[in-house]
């Protein structure tokens, strides 16, 4: 909402200074983006007469304007308009002015002749669209005076204020002055437009009949005569440009000047063209048609409101647009004016539906205060009296749907004063209640506040509250830190995703947030069921898919870095994925995962090596979970979806499996166009806290020397390693403290698929020094497990 | 034998003074004092002396061995020193040479503000709440004082999910869903912070993400007043941005608190940063929380944390935050 000083100060006696003003009413909750003079700067130009029009003697296109700037000599101009004559008076932008535009203006010459300053149109002084002639000024201006002053648009600012949806009260000039009036304690006074009337009445000419009555609370209209449309004057344009408004005409200008002011939209119909100057107000049937005022046929529906002539058809979209059928033209002789206030939802549907969201429908969504209909009429007419030269029926006419009640909020001053922290008797809320309309009458100690018809977001005892807020100013509730009687902290789980993340990181990792929607096609890419949430709504399509897994988003993140040359990365997410369920909502669950790339020689970002991704994903996730002492996660070989077929694990811990490890599925990696392989592991979250959440208890340790022992087992290649590892744990009987692989060995002489893992044992115990005694036993007892076990023999 | 002991004495001394590694130290050592040795032949020669002279003799032997004892230790103690000087110039290495680690893992911005600002309100005696992301309809407006066809509800951009009847599921649109859920969980009084990741369907440009971090702030205990509310953000203003910082707080609209207001921080040269909304707790939320709005009252504040974090680093963009690209995340 943009509003000039100058207008507002015809509604109240505002003074102070502009940055003064600005806090004023950001403080009330009419929040001032920007504010500063109006007419980016006119000084330079002033009001000219032309005294002589001469061709150019070497240009078509150019003629020669003997203007008089006030001293009664000659200055010749060059100009390329021609729209102006002997006599009229014209607006100079005399030599060292700068236009708003930027432009400076020097003596120059064109063609061989001089120019001494340039003649202006109404856009270049940025008070209209107009470029294509020059602005031909009001005669009865003064000949040497400047514009800004000619035109009284000197000393003005602009201000330019954010209203929020609960103020459509502030949705005009007059509004916005009135709170600013309330709060700098002067008088607000609301335009109280007078004319005569003619007769016949305006009810004997038209009439108006609401069928929709829940639709339409009031209805307003009156009859005027004679109205000449031709351009609006000066000033007016200059205010619809500041407000932001195009000057068309002079009947829209004033209905749009009435709009701005008042706050209330309104509409003109040709009463010729209206058949007995019957109006009707309906909801609107399946299959109607309306041509509205952009000559678009607009297909009606059971939930629009409608304007229909007495013939019921339809000839307006009550609230969004007139119909093209009534439109008022030059040969237009009595226009009804029509005034009214509709339902705010429907008023929403129907422009949202249509895509015709307007400077009226966001007002009327926004909700029009019901009894300033007839101000708005009579505005109108005034200026349409004063600018068209109309003459205007007698009587306003009004018709009536379901009203409002008044709303009446019983307030106890106390609870205001315990909301706002304030010390205010009942009469200072009073007080400050009254100039914005809010009428409070005390019953016993409570206040019944009856809520001005403009603000229908008023309801209840908190609102009044934040009224008398505005009014005592926020800053004067002080401001006090409230003592919570709990300690403050982080919960178990919330300390353990920080540990978890600085685990990832503390791993050579680096955090990244990519986005949580796919392409439809992601999943399915990445080697996985393609079973994700869709959105209803998505903004595109590459993003319409909710994850179930952070696999898409990590190999996209290598594949992005990839082809920016970092070739070796270690990335980790820790985030919400999402799968479908049969509960109220999605199955979402927090995981976390980490990606390596750059393996192998020959590969980009490769080192010099053997390590494979697959080997590094395992060391990586061994490697967090021996720092966050996860004890027993267990590998279990094994296809996982997005892995590659031959060299994935499930990750099983405390009974349950939780995650997979290996390396990202090759054909995936194609797909994306990532070259190389991409190590991976990924974890549910939720187990992993819980584990962190119940630390593990003290064991002491033993006194005792220790003895190594080193076996070596053939076995299938089928066996899992960390089997043949368990197994002989298990067969220490407590002895063994620690099983190592410490070589991994394959030949021909052992036999195909066949490979030899040795494993280096250290036996103590906490009692007493082993004998050799003990240790050989535990040696048999395991030769014999793992052979019986897993197909193994000892290797000699 | 005193003239002798002194010619011993001196020859023992010039071998020891001679010697230019242990090993020749040893050698010199066996010549002065091994079995063999002149001094050694005359410890054994002593006996032999008249009791008379025995005596001074063998004091003076004493004395020539403990010189002798004193410059082979003064000599072995030189020696070793330069050997193990030689040793490490030997070991010379161009530290210069090794090179860097490049694994070296970074946490992102986002979470780095998102774990300072938590820090920040656990220090004023907040705790930590969370919620899901996809939320049911109910929980992200209908119980925020948001009933369906509130004009408020097309100003949130929302996207919904295909799941349950449609229009009923959702991605959160702010954290303010949490508000309801620790209501309905704990009874008052109640003092958290609910930071987490919020949806709008918002096309990414410098200063919009569909995807976005907000940290959300709510209090509900007897008595509490706007300027409860005004006291907290300023201690968190102070707390997080630092000294000469300050706050206001001037009125705005939500459907979900009423009185509504947007807080600004001030910055010490003068200027002001609009953060966030705020308010006192609409008492139809309070009331969708279970909890009797005539016995507790309370505030909520909310602001987002992606553009803390970018404030901070200088960044301009907030896409930039969200890049993939590794060499943007080194930086911190």
């Amino acid at each position: 909402m943009r509003v000039l000083l100058s207008w507002m100060r015809e509604f109240a006696p505002i003074e102070g200074e502009p940055a003064f003003l600005a806090d004023t009413m950001t403080e009330l909750g009419m929040v001032v983006e920007s504010f500063g003079a109006t007419g980016p700067s006119w000084d330079g130009i002033v009001v000219a007469k032309v005294l002589d029009l001469r061709q150019h003697p070497e240009a078509d296109k150019i003629q020669l304007v003997d203007v008089d700037t006030g001293d009664g000599e000659a200055l010749q101009i060059c100009c390329g308009a021609f729209n102006m004559a002997i006599g009229d008076l014209v607006p100079l932008a005399t030599v060292g002015t700068t236009m708003p535009g930027g432009l400076e203006i020097g003596r120059r010459k064109l063609r061989g002749q001089w120019s001494n300053g340039m003649i202006c149109s109404a856009a270049e002084l940025e008070i209209g669209e107009d470029a294509e002639g020059i602005m031909v000024l009001d005669p009865g201006l003064t000949v040497g005076q400047d514009l800004a002053g000619a035109l009284g648009a000197t000393d003005d600012v602009l201000f330019d204020l954010d209203i929020e949806g609960n103020r459509p009260d502030a949705l005009s000039v007059a509004g916005v002055t009135r709170d600013l009036a309330a709060r700098l304690g002067v008088p607000f006074t609301p335009p109280a437009p007078a004319f005569d009337e003619v007769e016949p009445a305006a009810a004997s000419l038209a009439s108006a009949d609401i069928q929709a009555p829940d639709f339409c609370p009031r209805f307003g209209f009156r009859v005027l005569h004679d109205l000449t449309v031709g351009e609006s004057p000066a000033w007016m344009a200059a205010r619809l440009t500041a407000a932001g408004m195009r000057p068309i005409n002079s009947v829209v200008d004033i209905s749009n000047y009435v709009m701005l002011e008042l706050g209330q939209p309104n509409h003109t119909y040709d009463l010729g063209l209206v058949p007995d100057g019957r109006l009707g107000v309906r909801m609107g049937r399946a299959g109607e048609t309306l041509v509205t005022l952009d000559d678009v046929e607009r297909t009606i529906t059971e939930e629009d409101g409608l304007i229909v002539d007495g013939t019921d058809t339809p000839i307006g979209l009550a609230g969004v647009m007139g119909g093209a059928s009534t439109e008022i033209s030059d040969a237009t002789t009595s226009v009804l004016l029509e005034a009214a206030v509709w339902d705010r939802m429907t008023i929403a549907r129907t422009s949202r539906r249509l895509g015709l969201r307007s400077e009226a429908s966001t007002r009327f969504e926004r909700g029009v205060d019901p009894f300033g209909i007839e101000r708005a009429l009579d505005r109108f007419v005034e200026l349409a009296i004063e600018i068209c030269g109309a003459t205007v029926a007698a009587g306003a006419e009004i018709a009536t749907g379901t009203l409002p009640e008044p709303t009446v909020i019983p307030v106890r001053p106390e609870r205001i004063n315990l909301i706002l922290n304030t010390e205010l008797a009942a009469d200072d809320m009073t007080a400050m209640l009254a100039p914005i309309g809010f009428e409070a009458t005390p019953v016993g100690d409570r206040l019944d506040v009856t809520v001005p018809s403009w603000r229908p977001d008023a309801s209840i005892e908190e609102d009044i509250a934040e009224e008398v807020g505005r009014h005592n100013g926020y800053a004067n509730s002080g401001k006090r830190v409230p003592t919570p009687t709990q300690a403050g902290g982080l919960t178990p789980s919330q300390i353990g995703r920080r540990r978890v993340r600085r685990t990832l990181v503390g791993g050579g990792h680096s955090e990244l947030m990519p986005t949580p929607f796919l392409a439809p096609d992601d999943l399915a890419r990445a080697g996985l069921p393609a079973d994700g949430i869709t959105l209803a709504n998505p903004l595109v399509a590459e993003e319409s898919v909710l994850r179930t897994s952070l696999l898409p988003g990590l190999i996209k993140a290598v594949a992005y870095n990839q082809s920016h040359r970092n070739d070796r990365v270690r990335l980790f997410e820790i985030g919400q994925v999402f799968q479908p369920s049969d509960d109220e909502l999605p199955d979402e669950y927090e995981m976390l995962a980490a990606a390596g790339s750059g393996f192998g020689p020959g590969t980009p970002g490769g080192a010099p090596g053997t390590e494979t991704a697959a080997e590094a994903g395992v060391r990586a996730l061994h490697r967090f979970g021996a720092e966050l002492g996860l004890e027993g996660l267990q590998l279990e070989n094994g296809e996982v979806d997005g892995l590659h077929p031959t060299r994935a694990a499930r990750v099983r811990f405390r009974g349950k499996i939780i995650g997979s490890v290996g390396e990202v599925d090759p054909g995936a990696l194609e797909n994306y166009g990532v070259a190389g392989r991409v190590s991976w592991f990924e974890l549910r979250v939720a187990p992993v806290l819980a584990a962190l959440a119940t630390p593990g208890k003290y064991k002491p340790i033993s006194l005792y020397p220790s003895s190594d022992i080193d076996l070596a087992f053939v076995t299938p290649d089928d066996v899992p390693a960390t089997d043949v590892a368990r197994t002989i744990k298990k067969a220490g009987k407590g002895l063994i403290r620690t099983v190592a692989l410490f070589d991994v060995f394959r030949a021909e002489q052992l036999g195909e698929g066949r490979r030899s893992l040795a494993f280096q044992l250290r036996l103590q115990a906490d009692d007493r020094t082993l004998t050799d005694e003990d240790v050989a036993t535990v040696r048999t007892r395991c030769i014999d497990e793992v052979a019986s076990a897993h197909r193994a023999e000892l290797r000699g | 034998m005193i003239e002798e002991l002194t010619d011993h004495e001196a020859t023992a001394l010039a071998a020891i003074e001679a010697a230019s590694t242990l090993d020749e130290l040893a050698d010199a050592k066996t010549a002065a004092l091994g079995k063999g040795a002149p001094l050694t032949a005359a410890q054994r020669s002593l006996g032999s002396l008249p009791q008379e002279d025995r005596k001074e003799a063998g004091r003076a032997l004493n004395e020539v061995r403990a010189r002798v004892q004193a410059a082979l230790d003064a000599r072995d103690q030189a020696l070793a020193a330069e050997e193990r000087a030689a040793r490490l110039v030997a070991e010379s290495l161009d530290l210069t040479e090794v090179t860097v680690e490049p694994d070296v893992g970074h946490t992102h911005v986002v979470t780095q503000a998102w774990e300072e600002l938590e820090d920040v309100f656990v220090g004023m005696g907040f705790r930590v709440a969370e919620g899901p992301e996809v939320e049911t309809d109910w929980h992200n407006f209908d119980a925020l004082n948001i009933p369906p066809g509130h004009p408020a509800r097309d100003g949130f951009d929302t996207m919904y999910v295909n799941h349950g009847k449609p229009g009923s599921t959702l991605l959160r649109t702010h954290t303010s869903p949490v508000q309801i859920r620790a209501m309905l969980a704990q009874e008052p009084p109640i003092y958290i912070v609910a930071p987490g990741r919020v949806f709008r369907r918002d096309t990414a440009d410098a200063t919009h993400m569909p995807v976005f971090h907000q940290i959300e702030g709510l209090v509900i205990d007897k008595g509490i007043s706007l300027a409860d509310l005004a006291g907290t953000i300023e201690a968190f203003t102070e707390s997080y941005f630092g000294a000469g910082f300050s706050s206001r707080l001037r009125p705005n609209y939500f459907p979900f608190t009423e009185p509504s207001g947007e807080f600004d921080i001030q910055r010490p040269d003068g200027s002001w940063l609009e953060l966030g909304g705020c308010g006192m707790v609409h008492p139809n939320v309070l009331r969708a929380g279970g909890i009797d709005p005539e016995e507790w009252t309370g505030f909520a504040f909310g602001f987002g944390m992606d553009r803390l974090a970018a404030m901070k680093i200088g960044v301009d963009d907030l896409r930039d935050m969200f890049t993939a690209d590794v060499r943007f995340h080194r930086q911190f």
